[in-house]
């Protein structure tokens, strides 16, 4: 996409819509978030996304005189709720929450519930670098239109790691790791549905082992949904009788299962950031021998999102900081393993050339797939299947019988 | 109220309930100096009867009649403007406090000087025989040392009168008539009426005034 | 006149937020907007009578074993000259913040934890960690391990804290010259008088183990999971009906806890009859006196191994920058963890010594004026058992069942997110603990001090201000330390009265946990348990060095 036929679309959604922050003039936004103090929730789980949210929080402060506190969650709906909360007490202005690192299910229903800061995404600067050709998911969340309410800041794909001194050659296919995890009992799990990377595990099952992968794409409610996902449960009642624990446990979060790997419990996981193994390789959490690799059909890829609450106090401070996640220094440097390994949302080929530098110099790590191995990301499904196979999946496997 | 005050303490049919039982009821004079043995087996109410005096009694009973002292319905006053004087059984020194700040305690908050307050603790010391005892812990003190010193406390209230709540009965046979006859004689020396509640008939006959017995 | 509505005001504090709360959250469930279904929703869920059961056998369990222990230890040991040892082993071990107890415990005994790479490869012959299902097992098994290792320190300091008001030595003395072996002779003279004053505490424990999050998501089970785990799940479902079946929840958990108390009520009046037919018989029980102390030793041997283990091993793993099975100590060490927390720690320090300092202090002073007050005032009895549910609610039901709706509530009232919030929010959970430290040995005061400071001419608040409070000492101070530990431990409360505007290190710890990086987990496990051993310290220290020279002072007289 040329950039100046983004600033043109910008420019007309400007020219039709009137609040104040929206107003074209970037300065103004710029100079009105100049001494805000914007309160991002943000999942605080990790010490590398949090030393990460605190160089950015450096960054705004020094060019922009913003001033950035990460609110670390454990869990995202903790904010949804706080906004759900501030709206059910009318307090429509001034709101607790400034920025919500968001995206799938959440996003969904804060969108739907008219949570969320309308159409402001397209207004920033830095959104003329976004590959919004090349990677659909920037603009489609979960099949869910993003409408300019959240803003993309990393890239995410589902990719598998391994301990490639343990396991030299892994499954490459969902029918493969069946017949593994039968041939090698208790050396696989994964992370427990409702956990976000759970449910994505079922989808990325599903999508191989269904008849007809497209029907996905409908709301679950849509199409025949016993006859679409009976492979699925098939594929799980053969399987989870050589899960480890036998299925009857199972790691209640996916970064639970780097230290599962470390212990050297499991050998083989899934994870929603190509980077996660080398960064943990690079920190010393996993050993240097562990590798990635992605499914011979492909695997679900989806973006990371930051929005802003309707009722946020720092809006404009919001907006910088959204702006800054975009530049080409603050996507190099998530992308770099040593910092987080996330994906960037860029487009190369829209970058200067020395900024596109900053990405040439990266050694995405030893256990990084390059763009070309990590292949095309599938789409994921309509955000009612998560909902769905979860709850399917706790009815059959989530209480005992 | 007669011009001739009524000295000395006077129960005007004083009885505890508890509910709609009475527990203990008592009808008695006490001249000043004198000397009255309440008796009774245990559970009677003697000590209720005590608690109803000094203003103290458990919230669960209630007192009806009179207690007037020095002629004053004292019925109804709060417990530390009564001025009666109270002994138990156990010494009840507060442990946290030396001997000295025991009996400086008992002393009225209206003699501020602070030279002249200690100068009345160890004169009290003095009376009893333990000198130089004020800046000791209570803890390291005999059985007989600590009850002369709570009647020490005591009478440093300046009380009108003195209640004892079997307060010989943790002493042995001649410490007991030691403290007894110290008491008695610091008692009679100013004047106090007394009410003591006792199991002991020795004790009763070493007053030598009038006996009830109760039950 | 004023001064009786002081423990109305108190349990108005208590109860209040509770009940707004979950009616708050509760109103939208009822089908005030439409949906009924939020019963029909809970009823539906085919987990319900497994997670209900868990939840009621693991808080019994727990508890009954819990207290089996804490007598175990107390009648094998207390009085005797290891007993300081003992105490000395176990107090510092309330420090230790439920979370990191349960993850140290977690990596102690999984298959992969530390007892099976000491013993690995050479005496289990294993590289790898063998597939058994110790941890989060269905029958919450570990679970109970977790809580029962947590809560004997709970319950041992309270009974010592009331222990010198049932006159044990003199009770032992009596009890040897008839006979009666040391052990035997304690459960019968003086356990008796000692449990009922620390009847409310094992009620707390009982509420507690039945209501805990962070511990059963760490140890118990997932398939399905205790019913307070998943009232959260449902709490943070992203689909927001959740929340709704979240509430219906937080009422079925209510009356779970009712009736476990209700259970565990039953089976006191059992144990009161078997125990007096077992002192009626006469049974001097000296082979069994040594088999109990030797037993009071193996409880105390496994409740300080598991956290003091499990502590040290959380603390190995804040210097460890590679650590793999089956490998005995780290491969590779670093300070890494330490030195990128640094700043983190020292601003989160402050701030949660405020609030926690804080919320302690105004607790005992609330607690003070209410005990004061119902000795001055006593409340009608028969008021009195709605009363003190009404103020063990906080205790009783899960957080997050009325933290939504009291936040709500807050707003509503236009009560900013901040500091000040947050201390109030953390009021309602500190004032509980800090009430049931306190009431006990604050009743057993020896009311004849006060009787004969009446007559010696000093008033209430002199009696108060010199006698009561100087004398009870210890207790206020405990029970502050107590306070300290609760608000420090506070997450929710903290996330979502302060809107997130409000971290703690606890805030900080939680967050990171979820992570699941033992590494800097055991960073924070260390600072959290710092500072809450710093208030336990004071809290001991403080009475010993200020009656240092009063005999009558120490305690066990």
């Amino acid at each position: 996409m040329k950039p100046l036929h983004v600033l043109a679309v910008a420019a007309a959604i400007l020219g039709t819509s009137g609040t104040s922050a929206q107003s074209g003039d970037w300065t103004k936004v710029e100079s009105a978030a100049r001494g805000q103090t914007v309160y991002w929730h943000a999942w605080g789980g990790a010490t590398t996304t949090n030393d990460f949210i605190r160089w950015v929080g450096d960054q705004v402060a020094a060019s922009h005189g913003v001033t950035l506190e990460h609110v670390k969650l454990s869990d995202t709906a903790d904010a949804v709720g706080r906004v759900v909360a501030e709206k059910a007490a009318g307090k429509d202005t001034g709101g607790a929450v400034d920025l919500i690192w968001i995206n799938g299910a959440n996003f969904a229903a804060m969108k739907e519930a008219g949570l969320l800061y309308p159409s402001w995404v397209e207004t920033l600067p830095n959104w003329q670098y976004v590959d919004v050709a090349g990677k659909p998911a920037v603009t489609s969340d979960f099949t869910v239109p993003t409408d300019g309410q959240e803003s993309p800041w990393a890239m995410a794909q589902v990719v598998f790691y391994y301990d490639s001194a343990r396991l030299p050659e892994p499954p490459t296919s969902i029918a493969a790791l069946g017949d593994w995890a039968a041939a090698n009992p208790g050396r696989f799990t994964y992370p427990q549905p409702p956990d976000f990377l759970g449910t994505t595990f079922l989808k990325q099952a599903l999508i191989e082992l269904t008849a007809d992968a497209t029907l996905l794409q409908q709301p679950a409610d849509a199409v025949d949904y016993d006859a679409v996902t009976a492979p699925l449960w098939n594929w799980l009642d053969r399987a989870h009788p050589h899960l480890w624990r036998a299925g009857r446990a199972f790691p209640q979060t996916g970064p639970r299962q780097l230290q599962m790997m470390a212990d050297g419990e499991i050998d083989l996981a899934i994870s929603f950031s190509p980077g996660e193994a080398s960064a943990a390789i690079a920190n010393g959490q996993l050993p240097d021998t562990v590798r990635t690799f992605v499914l011979e059909g492909g695997t679900i890829g989806n973006a990371s999102f930051v929005a802003i609450p309707y009722n946020a106090s720092a809006p404009e401070g919001a907006m910088v900081l959204a702006n800054f996640l975009l530049s080409p220094e603050a996507q190099s440097r998530a992308q770099d393993p040593e910092i987080l390994g996330y994906g960037t949302v860029l487009d190369m080929d829209a970058l200067a050339p020395a900024d596109r530098a900053l990405f040439d110099a990266l050694d995405l790590g030893i256990a990084t797939l390059s763009p070309a191995e990590l292949g095309a990301a599938l789409p994921e499904p309509d955000p009612s299947w998560a909902t769905a196979l979860a709850d399917s999946w706790t009815e059959r496997y989530g209480v005992a019988r | 109220m007669d011009n001739e005050m009524t000295k000395g303490l006077q129960l005007n049919t004083l009885a505890v309930w508890h509910g709609t039982r009475q527990v203990a009821s008592l009808d008695a004079r006490i001249e000043p100096g004198q000397i009255l043995s309440l008796m009774g087996p245990s559970g009677v109410g003697k000590s209720s009867l005590l608690a109803a005096i000094t203003g103290t009694l458990d919230p669960a009973l209630r007192c009806t009649g009179a207690v007037l002292l020095d002629g004053a319905d004292i019925t109804n006053t709060p417990a530390h403007l009564r001025r009666t004087g109270l002994l138990f059984q156990d010494d009840l020194l507060f442990p946290h406090m030396s001997v000295g700040a025991n009996l400086a305690f008992g002393l009225p908050a209206t003699l501020r000087s602070r030279l002249s307050r200690r100068e009345r603790v160890d004169a009290a010391l003095d009376e009893v025989g333990l000198s130089g005892f004020a800046p000791r812990d209570p803890a390291t003190l005999s059985g007989g040392q600590r009850a002369r010193v709570a009647l020490m406390r005591v009478l440093l209230s300046e009380p009108r009168a003195l209640l004892l709540d079997e307060a010989f009965g943790r002493l042995d046979a001649t410490l007991r008539a030691q403290v007894r006859d110290l008491v008695f004689a610091r008692a009679r020396a100013r004047n106090l009426p007394v009410l003591m509640v006792t199991h002991d008939a020795e004790d009763a006959q070493a007053a030598g005034g009038q006996v009830i017995t109760l039950g | 006149m004023t001064r009786r509505l002081i423990p109305i005001l108190v349990l108005g504090l208590l109860a209040g937020p509770v009940l707004a709360g979950v009616l708050g959250t509760l109103l939208p469930a009822l089908g005030v907007t439409g949906q009924p279904g939020a019963f029909t929703a809970l009823l539906n869920w085919p987990g319900l009578p497994r997670a209900a059961g868990l939840s009621l056998g693991t808080g019994l369990a727990a508890t009954a074993l819990s207290l089996a222990l804490t007598a175990l230890i107390l009648a094998g040991w207390s009085g005797r000259r290891g007993f300081g040892v003992i105490e000395r082993l176990i107090s510092p071990l309330l420090s230790v913040p439920h979370a990191a107890a349960a993850l140290g415990l977690a990596f102690l005994i999984a298959p992969s934890g530390w007892i099976m790479r000491l013993l690995s490869p050479w005496a289990t012959g294993l590289d790898t960690p063998p597939n058994w299902l110790i941890l989060n097992d269905p029958y919450g098994l570990a679970l109970t391990l977790g809580l029962v290792v947590k809560e004997v320190p709970f319950l041992l300091l309270m009974s010592i804290a009331a222990l010198p008001q049932t006159q044990p030595r003199r009770s032992a003395l009596v009890a040897a010259t008839l006979g009666y072996g040391a052990a035997t002779g304690w459960l019968k003279t003086v356990w008796p008088r000692l449990y009922p004053q620390i009847r409310l505490p094992v009620y707390a424990v009982l509420a507690y183990g039945m209501s805990t999050v962070d511990m059963a998501i760490i140890l118990g089970p997932s398939t399905p999971p205790t019913l307070a785990v998943e009232v959260v799940r449902w709490m943070n479902a992203p689909d927001l009906s959740g929340r709704n079946v979240a509430a219906a929840g937080a009422v079925a958990q209510l009356l779970l806890v009712l009736l476990a108390l209700a259970l565990w009520r039953l089976a006191e009046m059992l144990g009161a009859r078997l125990m007096a037919s077992w002192t009626a018989s006469g049974t001097r029980g000296h082979r069994a006196s040594r088999v109990i102390s030797l037993a009071g030793l193996g409880a105390t041997g496994l409740v300080a191994g598991a956290i003091g283990l499990g502590l040290l091993v959380l603390g190995l793993w804040s210097v460890t920058r590679r650590w793999h099975f089956p490998d005995a100590l780290p491969a590779e060490w670093s300070l890494r963890s330490w030195h990128s927390q640094t700043s983190t720690i020292a601003g989160l320090t402050s701030q949660t010594m405020l609030i926690a300092a804080v919320s302690a202090t105004l607790a005992v002073i609330l607690v003070l004026a209410s005990l004061e007050t119902h000795r001055t005032h006593p409340p009608n009895p028969r008021l009195r058992p709605f009363a003190r549910l009404l103020s063990y609610l906080p205790l009783i039901i899960p957080q997050v069942a009325f933290l939504p709706g009291l936040q709500w509530g807050m707003l509503q009232a236009g009560l900013s997110t901040g500091t000040l919030a947050v201390i109030a929010a953390h009021l309602v959970f500190v004032v509980p603990y800090v009430y049931l430290s306190l009431s006990a040995p604050y009743h057993a005061w020896d009311s004849r001090h006060a009787c004969v400071a009446a007559s010696l001419g000093a008033s209430d608040r002199r009696i108060f201000w010199r006698l009561r409070l100087p004398m009870l000492l210890a207790p206020v101070l405990t029970a502050a330390a107590v306070g300290l530990a609760v608000s420090v431990g506070q997450y929710l409360p903290t996330l979502v009265i302060g809107g997130g505007r409000v971290q703690t290190l606890t805030t900080e710890a939680v967050a990171l946990a979820s992570g699941g990086d033992r590494r800097v987990i055991g960073v924070f496990a260390l600072v959290q348990t710092g500072l809450v051993a710093l208030g336990f310290a004071l809290a001991i220290a403080a009475p010993r060095l200020l009656w240092l020279n009063r005999a009558g002072m120490r305690h066990g007289q």
